[in-house]
């Protein structure tokens, strides 16, 4: 926060106005009706996102594409969904559902089985993804998925006016769409995973100690495909509920990073199911706070990227140099 | 479609100057995975690297300074994941991604006020009448001292790695850094040093797309360059001259589908674009089955303990 | 006789620890002096005292009569130290030369040097090819790149950590013949072991270590093996009781089985066949990296292998995991306690979790029971006496011996029908290493078959009914471990790795 106040002076803004309205207007602040809601529509993806992540990262296994993941998630998403307009019927947005979930967990299978089957790096493999994903996100929007009444303009029908296909708020004006409720149910399940579940053990016995998970029964491939799949599905989730809710329709430039800025709330959140909670309402805090001094200050866009990316580098001095120094007092001298 | 448009010499040009980013930006992480470090950060460098070189080039006027800018900027980012791997035993794969993370978002706030901006020109090598040959003479002797200066860098670090007792040492440190300590050598100090490389070459890389490939300043410019050129690396089973095979054929590709683009062939331009990606992955797939090479010690912490 | 090196009041304390109080000793030339003491009396802190890789917090060293006190390595080397070391500080992926440059200040040409490594071995009868790659060097073969490592500096002083613990009988007698010549021509050594008949037959001298001090001196050819092992350990030491037995019904029957070994230097299994009876131990000696851990993981499910290859009690479990081979009743301890037996920094409890949880009933359709975990973990503290202060402690908390109890005994209480171990005592102190061994027999008297891997020799005659070894992933003929001779197993375990030269 402090170097945070630094950034922004070094930027001929008045620090204490800054921190202020990033992290105060969008709670409390005069138009704050506005902006919290705001503030579960931007947090829900990026706390589901990294919840699948964390497990994966928890494991040793970095899947670092979830961009493309959720990118995919919202095209086969709004596929189905387009694919069926303009019939009205309760089972198209279930579908949906399913189809974006089936989305990012394919898109996410394609590293995991290059990694299984002939030992690829999976974060590069993944991470190429994302570019792949983008142009295909392109080819799309400006292709197949182009509104026939859209005047030539690129990008979809907006599914926020196919009733059948619209994720739209529960209560009216809350925020409060299926995505939100995705995104607690995922933080809920993956306590419980790691806490109480054999898998959830596995997951973490992994990461710890490779060789003592294999020795105590855990099958590697199916971890790997497990964590990979689970991770890419819930990317897809939430590509799937931010297109077919708060975006409305496929874009060449929908995306907005969701699934880079997720890898930030898994580590802020210490790959813990609640800290991923707080962290992605923080990230979430950091974007509105960001729009609002943008431009009420003139904040830079950029600069709350930088202030998130500066908020991960001293998470991990700090953790690591807490987690050295413990070390350091019991250990055992031969 | 129209092949005939895509004039060979022009291409093979080309393609020497698609390349070039990629050689610097791979043999600086060549020479950091040789001492054990995996930097994912290359992207977050190189970027860094683009827009500290394309703001001192226009400030200065001097591409030149501009380049050392560049790496300047480059080792410097490198140093900030040099000090959470080393210093507070943090993650490398997680302090890489943040590294890129960072860069990326560093690099836009730079850059906010440069988008737009032609850079000063860096002027080709004049090799006289060598340029004249027809054919090779465009294709060799038509370029910017960088460009060469990437060749020669591949070619020193292989003579370095094999010859040099600093190269042995890098290397040593690499295989096993608990061995290495026990011998008296600094294996921080080395990795350190190594890091800073890494991302000096890297900034050079990046300031290579934004000063002479592009030439223009956009962010997140780089496209996936940095990963590219991570998994070239790995192409080249940490061989330096496998690695400058290896960016020549990257860089072909990405000439030749914008090549095909121009030559307006019946694929979409989305599919074009997507194929360097797609042929990294499937390279990948292909060399990963072969991981001896590797340096043994690559990505485990060394906490020394007496 | 003046002294080579002195050591005067030398003391190191580490947070918690003192490793060294007060330690004085001093080496005349071509003195061989023995440094006696069970894992962590504080030898290793004292050789890198001398060796420039840890900074005493008091007390002073002299070398020739002038202060010595190297502030790293390259200055103790200067100064005519080498030091051969316990976990060998090579590099596998490079050549013999390649590590032999990278341990002097300043190497001559790689041709001069090849050249020089040639000679010294014809000198010392220690035949090494110096365009090798260390990796695929047997044991005995890489200390040999150590040495002459050591001896192309002239040291004035060799100090050797351990050196036998990974050689064959014939090997040592060779290592020997090199060491007192060395001594002969003025070398002094500083031989560190806490094998006793070695030190006796080898040593003109010795210092023994407790907990960090000194606690005797002796002249080892005349003091009895028995009277420097109480010295060392301080206590009167109980031999394990063993009861005669009859072996019944075969409980696990290895047929020709081949594997490959999962890591890059990693040695394959070939053709073993053996069969193990109820109430039966069996003894597997041979030198590291003969195939100990691929063995064990074929054993243990890590590896899975062919068809036919592997039986238990008539059937075929070779295509089962670990999981399903504990479900059986196959259980095992493999012998790198941190990482693969354990993980560091979980809790005692979740380590009870590792390989507890099908057996002890802890995993209820996917769901875990962490309150029977901890009570297994407090049982396991309590049957085998771990010292900890309960089972929230983590596994790297523990110390060796005490974490070796930990997941003998987690393996132990399980009721195995057959129970596989990987070096059960290695760096475990004397006693622990006695309860750990009463264990394992009392747990064949109750008709468990145990296999018993290990590199110490002693260990495995004390309590084998039948030992083999493995050599190059081989397993030679078991005979009956009552009458064998120390030449007898050193021929099983393969004799003198790559001395054939030595032999002309």
């Amino acid at each position: 926060m402090f170097f945070g106040g630094l950034l922004f002076v070094a930027l001929g803004k008045d620090p204490v106005a800054a921190i202020r309205t990033i992290f105060y207007e969008p709670l409390f602040g005069q138009y704050a009706f506005y902006y919290r809601p705001q503030l579960l529509v931007k947090g829900a993806p990026l706390v589901l996102i990294a919840i699948g992540l964390s497990l994966g990262f928890k494991a040793g296994i970095w899947n670092i594409g979830a961009e493309g993941q959720y990118i995919m998630g919202a095209l086969f998403g709004a596929g189905v969904g387009l694919a069926f307009y303009p019939y009205e019927a309760w089972f198209v947005f279930p579908l949906m559902v399913a189809a974006g979930a089936f989305g990012g967990w394919i898109w996410a299978m394609i590293p995991a089985f290059l990694k299984v089957r002939f030992g690829t790096n999976e974060i590069l493999v993944s991470l190429m993804l994302v570019y792949v994903a983008e142009q295909f996100l392109a080819s799309m929007s400006l292709g197949l998925m182009k509104n026939p009444e859209g005047f030539g303009f690129p990008g979809s029908r907006n599914l926020q006016q196919y009733e059948s296909a619209f994720n739209a708020d529960l209560i009216e004006g809350s925020g409060m769409h299926w995505g939100v409720v995705a995104a607690l149910i995922a933080v809920i399940f993956a306590y419980v995973l790691l806490s109480k579940h054999r898998l959830g053990f596995a997951i973490r016995v992994t990461g710890e100690a490779p060789r003592a998970a294999r020795f105590s029964g855990v099958n590697p491939v199916r971890l790997v495909l497990f964590c990979m799949g689970m991770s890419g599905l819930l990317a897809g989730l939430a590509g799937m509920f931010e297109v077919s809710g708060p975006a409305g329709q496929v874009t060449i430039d929908f995306n907005v990073g969701y699934g880079f800025t997720a890898i930030i709330v898994a580590f802020l959140g210490r790959l813990h199911p609640v800290g991923i909670l707080l962290a992605g309402g923080l990230m979430a805090l950091t974007y509105i706070g960001g729009d609002i001094a943008q431009s009420q200050l003139g904040l830079p866009a950029a600069a709350i990227q930088v202030f998130q990316g500066m908020l991960l580098f001293f998470l991990l001095a700090l953790d690591m140099l807490t987690h050295y120094r413990l070390r350091f007092g019991t250990a055992e001298v031969v | 479609m129209d092949l005939s448009v895509i004039n060979p010499v022009l291409f093979v040009a080309g393609f020497l100057v698609a390349a070039t980013p990629l050689i610097f930006a791979a043999i600086g992480e060549l020479i950091a995975e040789k001492s054990g470090v995996l930097n994912l950060g290359v992207e977050g460098m190189m970027i860094t690297g683009a827009i500290c070189g394309f703001a001192v080039a226009v400030e200065t006027g001097s591409p030149l300074i501009g380049f050392a800018a560049a790496a300047g900027g480059g080792a410097a980012l490198s140093l900030l994941f040099a000090f959470l791997t080393q210093v507070t035993l943090a993650n490398q794969v997680a302090s890489g991604l943040a590294l890129t993370l960072f860069g990326l978002g560093l690099s836009a706030l730079l850059g906010q006020n440069y988008v737009g901006i032609k850079p000063p020109r860096l002027g080709d090598i004049d090799f006289g009448p060598l340029a004249d040959i027809p054919v090779l003479g465009p294709v060799l002797f038509t370029h910017d001292i960088i460009l060469y200066l990437g060749i020669a860098l591949v070619a020193a670090t292989w003579a370095v790695l094999k010859f040099t007792r600093a190269g042995l040492v890098l290397r040593a440190v690499g295989e096993s850094h608990d061995a290495a300590h026990a011998l008296g050598f600094k294996v921080k100090r080395i990795r350190t040093l190594a890091i800073m490389f890494g991302g000096a070459c890297a900034g050079v890389g990046g300031a290579y797309i934004s000063l002479i490939r592009v030439p223009q300043w956009t962010e997140g410019m780089t496209a996936g360059v940095g990963w590219i050129a991570l998994a070239l690396v790995v192409f080249a089973s940490w061989k330096p001259w496998r690695l400058l095979l290896g960016a020549y054929l990257f860089g072909g590709i990405t000439q030749l589908q914008l090549n095909l683009q121009g030559a307006g062939v019946a694929i979409p331009v989305e599919y074009l674009a997507m194929s360097p990606y797609l042929i990294t992955i499937l390279v990948l797939v292909i060399l990963s089955r072969d991981k001896s090479a590797a340096p043994a010690s690559l990505g485990r912490i060394f906490h020394a303990s007496s | 006789m003046t002294a080579l090196i002195a050591l005067e009041g030398l003391t190191k304390a580490y947070p918690g620890v003192v490793a060294n109080d007060d330690v004085s000793l001093s080496i005349a030339p071509g003195e061989v002096h023995a440094l006696l003491g069970e894992n962590g009396a504080g030898k290793s802190t004292l050789v890198k005292m001398i060796y420039g890789l840890v900074k005493p917090d008091a007390g002073h060293m002299q070398m020739n009569g002038t202060a010595f006190a190297p502030a790293e390595p390259r200055a103790a080397r200067a100064a005519g130290v080498g030091m051969v070391f316990q976990h060998f500080s090579l590099f596998d992926a490079l050549s013999v030369a390649e590590n032999i440059a990278l341990g002097m200040e300043h190497p001559p040409a790689m041709r001069t040097l090849s050249q020089q490594i040639r000679d010294v071995s014809d000198t010392y009868g220690l035949p090494l090819s110096p365009d090798r790659t260390v990796g695929d060097l047997s044991a005995g073969e890489r200390q040999r790149v150590e040495i002459i490592r050591c001896l192309l500096q002239e040291p004035k002083l060799l100090i050797m950590d351990e050196p036998t613990s990974v050689l064959t009988p014939q090997e040592v007698e060779i290592l020997f013949k090199t060491l007192r010549k060395l001594s002969a021509e003025g070398t002094a050594i500083l031989y560190i072991s806490h094998k006793l008949e070695e030190i006796r037959s080898l040593c003109d001298s010795a210092t023994i270590l407790r907990l960090g001090r000194v606690v005797g001196h002796c002249t080892p050819s005349e003091t009895s093996a028995r009277d420097m092992a109480e010295m060392m350990v301080g206590t009167t030491l109980k031999t394990p009781m063993r009861a005669g037995k009859t072996p019944g019904d075969v409980v696990l029957e290895l047929t020709e089985l081949s594997a490959k070994s999962p890591s890059a230097f990693g040695m394959p299994l070939r053709e073993i066949s053996v069969q193990v009876r109820r109430g039966e131990v069996l003894g597997i000696g041979g030198v590291a990296g003969n195939g100990q851990d691929e063995l064990l993981a074929a054993l243990s499910g890590e590896t899975l292998s062919k068809r036919g290859m592997v039986g238990f009690k008539g059937n075929d479990v070779g295509l089962l995991g670990p999981t399903a081979r504990r479900a059986l009743g196959i259980l095992s301890a493999p012998e790198e306690r941190l990482g693969h037996a354990a993980v560091p920094d979980m809790s005692l409890t979740e380590n009870a979790m590792l390989t507890g949880a099908a057996r002890e009933g802890l995993d209820r359709g996917g769901i875990l029971d962490w309150a029977g975990a901890r009570r297994f973990a407090e049982t396991i503290i309590k049957t085998f006496d771990v010292r900890t202060p309960g089972p929230a402690n983590a596994a790297r908390s523990l110390s060796g011996g005490n974490l070796q109890k930990f997941v003998i005994g987690r393996e132990v209480l399980q009721r195995p029908e057959l129970l596989v171990v990987n070096q059960p005592t290695w760096g475990v102190d004397a006693s622990a290493a006695a309860a750990i061994r009463q264990a394992l027999l009392d747990l064949a008297e109750n008709g468990t078959a145990v296999v018993v891997i290990s590199q110490d020799l002693d260990e495995l005659m004390e309590i084998s009914d039948r030992f083999a070894a493995l050599n190059e992933g081989r397993l030679s003929e078991p005979s009956p471990a009552q009458g064998l001779t120390v030449d007898e197993i050193g021929l099983m375990m393969g004799g003198a790795h790559g001395m054939e030269v030595a032999h002309v």
